[in-house]
């Protein structure tokens, strides 16, 4: 245990609140989408970093980052699906002209 | 020491390219940087010891997530076009928003005495993870994954009839 336990916490931390920024900052999808998975992906770390020093003989945490890790793949192809249809109609992707789900 | 040096460059990488995730211009990029974001969190996983958990990493987000976001970026957006910067207002606004956000956290986090468990180098060997999976007893987790494998099916078909084309209209 050569690495302080709150430095992973501190490093999800500001990878958490970078997503968010860019989630509240970009308005182009797919770079929205980014900003998520980035989100996602600290959520992960933190969950992994709990069950290994905190809870090392039990697999809670892994198994939830393996669950979150299947739902950010389902979430991605969905999104992704829904962003190219609405290019199809749009021909754009920015989020203040697309205004209306079905067209 | 060595296994610090390697903590820190590892989050240096992460931080980093994640900064650059969200301010650069060039859609293409963001998303390779994305690509390095996730291996840098893959090796951090390696060296926590959680292999298997580092090799669906590198698979499902590295191999599938960010190859569909390529994909989609090279299905819809110019390659010589620049995303807009944002107006300056909203990057103060989210800026201090997230900053007060995190400072929030960090103030927690630190200040909050954690007992850390100081013997945790049991390995998680794929064995024990692929029994506790599919266990119905105690720790088990069968439904979620029952659930989940529902679940990606739904989202496979959805994905599909969603993007299909439709029928030309006839008048």
């Amino acid at each position: 245990m050569s690495i302080p336990f709150t430095h992973f916490l501190v490093l999800s931390t500001l990878l958490f609140f970078i997503g968010i920024y860019g989630f509240l900052t970009r308005k182009n999808l797919i770079t929205m989408l980014m900003s998520a998975e980035l989100i996602l992906n600290a959520v992960n770390i933190n969950f992994v970093v709990f069950n290994k020093y905190l809870y090392p003989d039990q697999l809670h945490g892994h198994f939830f980052t393996l669950f979150i890790i299947g739902i950010a793949a389902a979430e991605a192809a969905v999104a992704i699906a829904i962003i190219i249809n609405l290019y199809r109609n749009f021909s754009t992707m920015d989020v203040e002209e697309i205004d209306q789900l079905k067209h | 020491m060595m296994e610090q040096a390697l903590f820190y460059l590892f989050s240096a990488i992460i931080l980093g390219f994640a900064i650059m995730v969200v301010t650069t211009r060039r859609i293409l990029r963001a998303a390779i940087y994305l690509l390095f974001v996730l291996g840098a969190t893959a090796a951090i996983y390696f060296m926590l010891h959680y292999n298997f958990l580092a090799a669906v990493q590198i698979t499902v987000y590295a191999g599938g997530i960010v190859v569909l976001i390529i994909f989609s970026i090279l299905l819809t957006s110019k390659m010589e076009e620049r995303l807009e910067v944002p107006a300056l207002r909203k990057m103060l606004f989210s800026g201090i928003v997230c900053a007060g956000g995190a400072f929030l956290c960090l103030h927690t986090i630190l200040t909050y005495s954690f007992n850390p468990v100081v013997e945790t180098t049991k390995p998680s060997d794929v064995k024990l993870i692929g029994e506790q999976m599919l266990n119905y007893g105690a720790n088990g987790y069968v439904l979620p994954f029952e659930v989940i494998s529902v679940l990606l099916l739904a989202a496979m078909v959805g994905a599909i009839i969603i993007a299909k084309k439709g029928k030309p209209q006839n008048p």
